[in-house]
């Protein structure tokens, strides 16, 4: 038994620990305060007020609203398969949740008290395509619920829903195979320091991918069933796309956290890839910087997200297809050979 | 360390188990299940004696056949598709005819 | 017998090894085929991991997508499109097949077993960190050791799998694809009999409307 234990790291574990558990704190509050941001801003969108009853500017709605739903009864519908139906939500959280351990928040900053510390928790040469692995294991959760329930508008909802995110998964992740390229490496850390030219200002974006950043983009917009790509759960004729069954106890707040964190993965995404992640002016100078920059970039995509939802009507299902499979898979194509021919060119 | 054999003796044993399901099942898709059990079985093989012997070739073999299940995969639901379409089974011994 | 060293990688293995088989033999066992898919999707993941326990990081994650985010949601996906429930109970015409499954397993797994006691004389352990052909055992797994060997001595088989999955995506939608005048004829004797059923019923209405009026 002895050689166990001298055989692990105790520090490294502890450290590993604390970064796991600040980073579920982030994973789990963002949902909070996203939702939060994302009522107030729609209502100043379409000229009304929002939530603001609970605690000042209704900040404390979204804390009310999670207290709900721990407390109020867990119904499963009778003619639902009750194994399916409660393991979708957790097949759902759970890889949503396991992404959030690459995210590189910042550089290397000098704590006080502890020492140079990363600003992430892990990082491995495969990071990117952990991060694809990882969104496309999502898709089992609406499937299983959507068949689980054991309805006709779940059922729909979620035979949408998958279709629509198999088919934008792809340009999604061509459009990601650029950068790629650019960088010669698929570790988000690498990528990010690939970035830091120009006084922290060589974005991919700027060099060479603006095709590559929209079409991620539009294809992320969909991949996470937001408008205008929000078929799946079309209230107006799905009633609630695949979560119709789940009345709002637990099993509901697991879905609609798996949601958020999945758009907030997306967005961090963005960031590390094309926005130039951590970097921006004087972060050489100013480590802690790096954490505000990425921050803000991140701010930028929901806000983005939420302007999106007050502008834009909904998509017809065949456009959609048509628009996924005869527009942007061909673009994202094309937008490889533009960088490989450029990468032979330039570098 | 874990030493080459365990990884060869899971892998063996997730091969029988394999062969027990095509030979014990009848349907279809729960087949096609098995099949890729099988070929799962033999990838670990192919890696951990791409880790044994520190040559990268095996990894690469993994690859292709991951290529191959892939279109295998497609081609054979398109055939489950068109099966159930015409003769509403998946009981493989319902569909002996070779013709639709 | 030697006392087995128990390490932290040992234990990691057993406990996935023992997840697979279990989900293995529930993929095998199951009436249901949306569980025999769950429970590979299961085999599948742990399958991830061993690959990472074996220092193959690029495996591991192309396992997952290409295995468990493709190949097993078109399965899934299938499953669902052709609404399969619980396999209804007909009379299995080959039911000895049954009975010969277990004597086959234990055969095969007894041959198999006696293989690797041959195998486990040569002691060298996995991760041997000077492995001969001279590759250093950190940069084995990674994708730029992969695309090396792909891209220069592998590239034949790897154009021919390009080909073979171009194929397969002509294959799959040749057949998936219905006759489209059959079906559209189907759908218009369809519409026909709805609309004449709708003329009739509007006839009907008429009639009775008149009656009542008159």
């Amino acid at each position: 038994m002895s050689s166990i234990l001298e055989s692990i790291d105790f520090y490294f574990i502890l450290e590993s620990l604390i970064k796991i558990a600040i980073v579920f704190v982030i994973g789990l509050l963002s949902p909070v305060g996203m939702n939060w941001v994302e009522r107030r801003t729609l209502a100043l969108i379409q000229n009304r007020l929002g939530p603001n009853r609970v605690g000042p500017f209704g900040l404390l709605q979204s804390i009310a609203d999670g207290i709900k739903f721990v407390f109020k009864e867990d119904i499963i519908p009778l003619a639902a398969n009750r194994w399916l139906y409660t393991l979708a939500p957790i097949v759902m959280v759970i890889p949503a949740f396991m992404v959030t351990i690459v995210y590189p928040f910042g550089p290397e900053i000098d704590l006080p008290f502890i020492g140079p510390t990363k600003m992430y928790v892990t990082n491995f040469n495969v990071g990117l395509l952990y991060v694809l692995a990882m969104t496309s294991l999502g898709v089992y959760g609406i499937i299983l619920a959507g068949w689980g329930s054991n309805s006709k508008y779940s059922l729909l909802g979620g035979l949408r829903s998958s279709a629509q995110v198999i088919s934008y998964e792809l340009s999604l992740s061509l459009a990601l195979v650029g950068a790629m390229l650019q960088s010669g490496s698929l570790d988000l850390v690498k990528i990010v320091e690939n970035q830091s030219g120009w006084g922290g200002m060589q974005w991919h974006i700027f060099m060479f991918q603006p095709l590559g950043f929209i079409i991620y983009l539009i294809s992320a917009i969909a991949e996470t069933n937001r408008v205008p790509f929000d078929l799946p759960e079309a209230e107006t004729e799905l009633v609630g796309g695949f979560h119709t069954e789940y009345s709002s106890s637990l099993k509901f707040a697991m879905l609609f956290m798996a949601e958020y964190v999945n758009m907030l993965t997306v967005a961090v995404l963005a960031t590390v890839v094309f926005l130039g992640g951590w970097n921006g002016p004087f972060v050489k100078d100013f480590p802690v910087l790096g954490l505000l920059y990425f921050f803000i970039k991140i701010s930028f995509f929901m806000f983005l997200y939420i302007w999106l939802r007050g502008t834009l009507p909904r998509f017809r299902y065949d456009q959609l297809m048509n628009f996924g499979w005869k527009v942007l898979l061909p673009l994202a194509l094309i937008n490889i050979v533009i960088s490989a021919v450029i990468g032979l060119i330039v570098y | 360390m874990v030493p080459l054999s365990w990884y060869l003796a899971l892998s063996a044993v997730l091969f029988t188990i394999g062969v027990v399901g095509v030979v014990i099942q009848r349907n279809i898709i729960v087949l096609f299940m098995c099949i890729e059990l099988m070929l799962n079985a033999v990838n670990l093989t192919l890696v951990s004696f791409s880790r044994y012997l520190g040559d990268v070739t095996g990894q690469l073999f993994v690859f292709i056949v991951m290529a191959v299940a892939a279109a295998e995969a497609a081609v054979g639901l398109a055939i489950i598709i068109s099966l159930f379409r015409n003769r509403e089974t998946l009981n493989v011994d319902e569909a002996d005819l070779l013709k639709l | 017998m030697e006392q087995i060293a128990i390490d932290i990688p040992r234990l990691l293995f057993l406990a996935f090894a023992g997840i697979a088989v279990v989900a293995a033999f529930n993929l095998i066992l199951q009436r249901n085929p949306i569980y025999s898919a769950l429970s590979l999707i299961v085999t599948l993941c742990v399958m991830a991991a061993l690959f990472l326990l074996l220092n193959a990081p690029f495996i591991a994650v192309i396992q997952i997508v290409v295995y468990a985010g493709a190949i097993m949601v078109l399965f899934v996906f299938v499953i669902m499109l052709l609404n399969i429930r619980e396999e209804e109970s007909k009379i299995d015409r080959q039911k000895y097949l049954k009975w010969l499954a277990a004597p086959m397993f234990l055969a095969l797994l007894a041959q198999v077993f006696a293989v690797i006691r041959y195998v486990d004389t040569t002691p060298p352990s996995i991760p041997s960190a000077n492995a001969p052909g001279g590759n250093p055992a950190e940069s084995l797994g990674t994708v730029e050791s992969i695309a090396n060997a792909m891209f220069t001595t592998y590239v034949l088989p790897f154009e021919a799998t390009s080909v073979l999955i171009l194929m397969a995506i002509v294959g799959s939608m040749l057949l998936a694809k219905r006759d489209s005048k059959q079906d559209i004829e189907r759908i218009e004797t369809a519409l026909d009999a709805e609309q004449a059923e709708q003329e009739q019923a509007h006839l009907a209405a008429e009639k009775s409307n008149k009656e009542v009026a008159a």
